[in-house]
């Protein structure tokens, strides 16, 4: 007794006055009953992490109701059974790291006795008892903060200048300037603008023709008519496309290890080139992304709409846990989801509650329920002009298989029925017959996504193409007993070819990887590790947000309304951010990726919100909002550095002049084959693959031949660069294409020795500069000035100074006199080209146009 | 750089710093309009400019000597007569309790050794009669029994090893080492990768790359033969006088647009401009090995008559010319160490393969006085089990080893290593650490340690988060340690 009373003491020194004087009052007999005791017990030694101040792992032992709810793990206690009780379990663990409380000596054998006992008898919280201090439950983190407050439209602000301000974007950045004390920087040259709004726009050089037809345009409008075509030109969805690609961690393999292609994932980037021409509604967009298949009649786009989710990386290594793979896939959705449209690192709740925003753990698997809800499924999503040949044909091709097949005098659908049932017995029963299970786990499961589900239907069941892809795999791993057959295998492996070639033969649709809904529990991951399920949580946004409950029901559809509310605090901001950034060099909120509490404040505070409910005003159209940002003056500007200005605001964080940027690793690709005449400008279809040495590919675990392109596909743009994960094509990293792995919102634009060696010597670039040489040479007068003036316009457009064309000059003769000692160079350089022009000539020309893809300027936006 | 040209960044300089007077970018362009613009160019701040680091290191470079798959602790490290008792019989059922596998079952049975194990140097170190090379450094090796790591798939695996993570995404050990130190090398990549074996290992760049980092400090794959670097050679027709003239047309033109944008990036185009040609002439001096004394060529096996061993000698000597002309960090990459079959027959031939020029890469480096400042660390991803993992029951040879990430074994030599030691022990069956358990985290601390960085310092800010290497977890394991 002495001990408990120097112990409630203690308490009441600890505690304050408070809780001091509800132990004190309590007559000392009164002790003997255990509950008293048990709850200061508790809250001496556990509320303090458990409590009003922190929930850690979601648990609150202040109250009779919270500990019965528990945390995290599910119930604190059991009353009436206290060995059946995690909080009892955790006392008195030995299991370092397990045992509470953390980070402090174990509790005495009596207080945990008397913490079993009042367990035992009910746990019974006393009435009188009071709370430490009472909370609301919520964690006390930063709810204030700016970007969680509603968006307002902001006034516009007042400026002395007004003649400078085109839009009230313009009034924005000008009132803090002219507060700084700077004047903005005045327009571009008008052959600057002309070749910034076109690579902003498409992402192409514009043409000299172009350029001419622009600069003798006299409306005053000229400039805004120049950006309605751009807006209006289907190279507007390319350029833009590829923003949203990298959001959405777009590629087209897997990732690990084998990295196996996808062949359908170019179906989505398809859609997304598609839905920014038409310019669907971001509130649209996202719809169909998220819950595409839950609109009411999901059309086939829709549908494809929502590969945005299957885009992440997918181990298929074998002998991975699919339990495994399939939580890495969920927490991708929900960490891609919450970056791209909340702006929100979220992905810091998967292993606790969110250090820095107030996202809680189980916030957190509550907003990774929707994804999980859902599974993937690859689906027929013919292009038009497909069905009409597929449907044709088909009869022709299931006769010329059924007699294949039959020829071939193996009974292959017997063979099929036992190698099935062989798999599924390896499957209930792993470990009795380890050569099945090899090919089950090794192989089977990995790379066929509904493996099991199919094996698992009776042949009649399955549609006849889900027949046919099991007989596919069937030949490729016809499993141990038919492999001791060697003229079985061998004829297998024949007959597989054969087939292989039937398919390739004849016309097939397009497919694309999508998502359906699939009922299914979620459970939190204590401590992020699926194997350790906690409380089972259902699909809800977080609750400092707007409710979800206005706009419908707790499902991906719900999830996606819920995000275009219009008084949602951060999908119109996160989003304008956005396309200001690809249009400023940086956005307002520099660090796009995170609006929370660890991300920098903006800029330009009213400037954002005005963008925001200027989007939203404008019914989500992002080519409307694009439109507003490049007519303004403040996009105008030169961006030519002014010492002053280096010295005031050296990140150019007030936006008195515009940004100079090296160009996209895409772009350049796109440039210089664009300049050579050599770029095809088709839009859409499936991944190419531009020559590339071939140890590149050799150097993967698969292996894979990389299989050039042919024709004029070897000549597409840079966004239809088949992305293979474990090797992507070099110029691609080179130049800071993201690796893939996770969405990316803004790129690093680093300058490198690689890159130089890239551009010198890459035979596309080399290519392009024999091409290019040609074409200088055969469209521009016969003067050297006049070529090299030709040479410019295309390249850079603008003409060569005096300085410039002087030291040229000097290069031309330098480079003569080199090549006149070196005729096999000059027969090297000039290979495949027409010579209808002395070949020296050429030559020089090559190296110039070579030297001229190698400037600074040609691979930048000013 | 010449004087005049020194002398206009002096005075923008000054500019900068007195530029309350007003003075536009005009007068800066009249000024350096002057200029005669043909010397060599500025070196701007450079992100591969060598840093101090955190305290005094005590290796400057490191060797990875990555063994792709995850070498067995039981044929090479860690002897285990008990294996012998248990031949063909399932583990003891209390041995088996929450063992998981990525293929075989708790209770398949136990697998011997087949190889000897004998003891090495005054240490008396046993070690697989498989790698007597490699056991006459005995008294230099830090052989570490206790290794553990997370993961028993290999590519996530081989992430925790190399990012500290089990996620695609993040930078790899040399891209944190680097971007920490900087590089030495002023015409050489200070990051290299080299790879062997009949294929790409798991983990493939990821095992390289510099994730969230900039890409500057990406690891860049050398070949033996060829074309050393990608793009590293001038295409048909550019002979090295063309490449001259054309370099010095671009950095010309460069100045020029500089000096009217005022773009310092520019800057660094040019000086990347003249790494690049520099590059071009270094990284085949490099990979000539031509002028090795034939005593090296010999101690490397170099002139094996079996190609893979050659492919690898050629590595290591590589690994020692690099380390010799400032190369920071080079990881090596040998795939195909996974024994799910025949391990009996696969695993001495490999072991073939890699053993001698492993020792002659250790003796050789200490020969030179280089050892004390180069760290080698060698070892896979995991190890294996002491189970037998047989796909094909009916075949005997055909047995092999599953995956173990509980307890595997891997060894160090070199900078700020204490040698002639070995550091922890597993159980009777090789399943648990016994003692002084090392976590891939509290390796990659000690690395960085020994490189005098302290990985809690060493840290990057990306998505709202300071990132590091040993992302929350990680101690410098100070027995290792001379």
């Amino acid at each position: 007794m002495i001990v408990e009373i120097r112990f409630l003491l203690f308490v009441s020194l600890l505690l304050g006055p408070e809780l001091g004087r509800v132990a004190s009052a309590t007559p000392v007999e009164e002790l003997a009953d255990s509950s008293p005791t048990a709850v200061s017990i508790l809250n001496t030694h556990c509320v303090r992490c458990h409590g009003p101040a922190q929930q850690l792992s979601g648990l609150r032992l202040d109250a009779r109701g919270s500990v019965l709810d528990g945390g995290y793990s599910g119930p604190a206690i059991i009353p009436g059974d206290s060995d059946g009780s995690t909080l009892v379990q955790r006392l008195i663990s030995d299991r370092e790291g397990y045992r509470m409380p953390l980070g402090s000596p174990p509790l005495s054998g009596s207080q945990i006795d008397t913490i079993r006992s009042w367990t035992d008898q009910g746990a019974q919280w006393p009435e009188d008892a009071i709370s430490p201090t009472e909370g609301d439950g919520s964690s006390p983190k930063d709810k204030d903060h700016w970007s969680f407050q509603p968006v307002v439209r902001p006034a516009i602000p007042p400026v002395r200048n007004r003649s400078w301000v085109r839009s009230p974007i313009d009034a924005f950045v000008l009132s803090r300037l002219e507060t700084e004390g700077i004047s903005p920087s005045r327009e571009a040259s008008r052959e600057a603008l002309f070749r910034r709004v076109n690579l902003d726009l498409t992402g192409l050089l514009p043409t000299p023709q172009e350029q001419k037809l622009f600069l003798l345009d006299n409306r005053s409008d000229a400039y805004e008519h120049l950006v309605n075509r751009l807006l209006a030109s289907p190279h507007y969805g390319e350029k833009w496309a590829r923003h949203w690609l990298d959001l959405a961690r777009y590629a087209d393999s897997d990732g690990y290890e084998k990295d196996l292609l996808r062949p359908h994932a170019w179906r989505w980037r398809q859609w997304v080139i598609d839905a920014l021409n038409q310019d669907l509604p971001y509130d649209r967009f996202t719809l169909e992304q998220i819950a595409g298949d839950l609109l009411p009649d999901a059309s086939q786009e829709q549908r494809v709409a929502t590969g945005f989710l299957r885009s992440g990386l997918l181990n298929r290594e074998a002998g991975v846990p699919r339990g495994q793979v399939r939580f890495e896939e969920v927490l991708d959705q929900t960490n891609t989801v919450a970056t791209v449209w909340l702006g929100l690192t979220m992905g810091c709740a998967q292993c606790h509650d969110h250090k820095y925003d107030p996202t809680s753990q189980k916030q957190y698997y509550q907003f990774l329920a929707f994804f999980n809800e859902a599974q993937g499924r690859e689906v027929d999503a013919p292009l038009p002009g497909e069905v009409g040949p597929y449907l044709k044909s088909l009869p022709r091709y299931r006769e010329e298989r059924r007699k294949l097949l039959e020829n071939a005098q193996i009974f292959v659908s017997r063979l099929q029925e036992r190698w099935e049932a062989m798999l599924v017995e390896a499957d209930e029963h792993p470990g009795r017959h380890l050569d099945w299970d090899d090919i089950l786990r090794g192989a089977i499961l990995g790379e066929l996504d509904r493996a099991m589900e199919l094996l698992r239907m009776k042949p009649t069941d399955r549609s006849w193409r889900e027949n046919d892809l099991l007989t596919r795999f069937f030949f490729r791993f016809p499993g141990p007993e038919n492999a001791k057959d060697e003229s079985l295998t061998e004829r297998l492996k024949e007959l597989g070819k054969k087939l292989g070639e039937l398919d390739e033969s004849f016309p097939d649709l397009s497919r694309a990887s999508v998502v359906q809904a699939k009922p299914s529990q979620t459970h939190l991951a204590l401590r992020g590790n699926y194997r350790s399920p906690g409380v089972v949580v259902r699909p809800a946004t977080p609750d400092w947000l707007p409710p979800l409950g206005e706009t419908g029901e707790p499902d991906r559809l719900g999830l996606a309304r819920w995000l275009v509310r219009k008084d949602h605090p951060l999908t119109a901001r996160v989003a304008v951010n956005r396309m200001w950034q690809e249009l400023l060099g940086r956005g307002l909120v520099i660090t796009s990726e995170d609006f929370g509490t660890q991300g920098e404040r903006p800029s330009h505070p009213g400037l954002l919100d005005w963008l925001a409910t200027e989007f939203m005003a404008r019914g989500w159209s992002q080519k409307q909002l694009i439109r507003t940002i490049v007519i303004s003056s403040t996009y105008r500007q030169s961006s030519r550095s002014r010492l002053q200005l280096e010295e005031r605001d050296p990140e150019n964080v007030l936006l008195a002049r515009q940004n100079r940027l090296r160009l996209s690793a895409e772009l350049i690709r796109d440039a210089a084959l664009r300049v050579s005449g050599l770029l095809d400008t088709r839009i859409g279809g499936r991944s190419i693959r531009p020559a590339q040495p071939e140890w590149v590919s050799k150097l993967t675990y698969g292996k894979s031949a990389w299989q050039e392109s042919q024709g004029r596909d070897r000549y597409r743009r840079g966004l239809y660069v088949l992305f293979k994960r474990s090797a992507p094509y070099p110029q691609m990293v080179n130049f800071d294409a993201p690796d893939s792995s996770t969405s990316v919102c803004r790129r690093e634009r680093s300058n490198t020795v690689l890159q130089a060696l890239n551009l010198l010597n890459d035979p596309v670039f080399m290519e392009s500069a024999r091409s290019l040489a040609i074409r200088i040479l055969q469209e521009a007068p016969s003067s050297w000035e006049g070529r090299l003036d030709h040479a410019y316009r295309l390249c850079l457009g603008r003409l060569p100074s005096s300085r410039e064309r002087e030291r040229f000059r000097q290069f031309f003769t330098r480079q003569k006199e080199i090549l006149e000692r070196e005729p096999e160079s000059v027969h090297q350089l000039t290979s495949g080209a027409v010579l209808e022009f002395q070949p020296l000539q050429v030559a020089s020309w090559v190296a110039a146009g070579r030297a001229i893809l190698n400037l600074d300027e040609f691979i930048t936006r000013e | 750089m010449d004087w005049r040209h020194f002398q206009a960044l002096q005075k923008r300089r000054d500019f900068l710093q007195s530029c309350a007077s007003g003075i536009g970018i005009m007068a800066l362009a009249d000024l350096l309009a002057g200029d005669g613009l043909t010397a060599a160019p500025a070196v701007p701040a450079n992100p591969l400019a060598p840093r101090p680091p955190h305290f005094a290191p005590k290796a400057k470079n490191l060797i990875f000597m990555f063994m792709e798959g995850g070498p067995s602790q039981y044929e090479l490290f860690d002897e285990k007569p008990t294996l012998r008792r248990y031949h063909g019989k399932p583990l003891p059922a209390s041995h088996t309790e929450g063992l998981e596998f990525a293929f075989i079952q708790p209770t398949a049975s136990i697998l011997a050794s087949s190889f000897p194990f004998r003891s090495y140097g005054e240490c008396g170190m046993r070690l697989s009669e498989l790698i007597p090379h490699i056991g006459s450094c005995a008294d230099d090796i830090c052989l570490l029994r206790s290794m553990h790591t997370e993961s028993f798939n290999h590519h996530p695996a081989q992430l925790s090893l190399f990012t500290g993570s089990i996620q695609l995404g993040r930078p790899s050990l040399g891209s944190w080492v680097l971007y920490g130190l900087g590089s030495e090398s002023s015409n050489l990549p200070g990051f290299v990768v080299l790879t062997s074996g009949p294929r790409g290992t798991s983990g493939g760049s990821s095992n390289f790359a510099s994730g969230f980092l900039p890409s500057h400090y990406q690891g860049t794959v050398f070949r033996q033969s060829g074309e050393p670097i990608l793009y590293l050679g001038n295409p048909p027709g550019v002979s090295i006088p063309t490449q001259r003239a054309a370099l010095d047309l671009i950095t010309d033109l460069n100045r020029i647009r500089r000096d009217s944008t005022g773009d310092e990036e520019i800057s660094s185009r040019i000086s990347n401009y003249e790494l690049a040609f520099r590059m071009q002439s270094a990284a085949p001096e490099l990979t000539d090995l031509s002028q090795e004394p034939s005593s090296i060529r010999e101690m490397y096996g170099l002139d094996s008559s079996d190609e893979e061993e050659k492919q690898f000698a050629t590595n290591c000597l590589l690994a020692r010319r690099m380390v010799e002309r400032g190369v920071r960090f080079v990881l090596m990459m040998d795939a195909g160490w996974d024994d799910h079959t025949e391990i009996n027959k696969k695993l001495p031939k490999r072991c073939r393969k890699v053993d001698r020029p492993t020792g002659a890469l250790i003796k050789d480096l200490k020969q030179r006085g280089l050892l004390d400042e180069t760290l080698i660390v060698f070892g896979g991803e995991f190890g294996r089990t002491p189970m037998v993992e047989l796909r094909r029951p009916e075949e005997a040879d055909s047995a092999g080893r599953d995956h173990q990430p509980s307890a595997y074994s891997l060894w160090m030599a070199g900078g700020g290593i204490k040698g002639g030691q070995v550091v922890g022990s597993t159980d009777d069956f090789g399943l648990r650490i016994q003692q002084d358990p090392i976590h891939v985290h509290d390796l990659q601390a000690t690395l960085l340690h020994c490189l005098g960085m302290d990985h809690e310092r060493l840290t990057y800010r990306y998505t709202g988060r300071e990132f590091r290497l040993t992302d929350v977890a990680g101690k410098v394991v100070e027995k290792l340690l001379l």
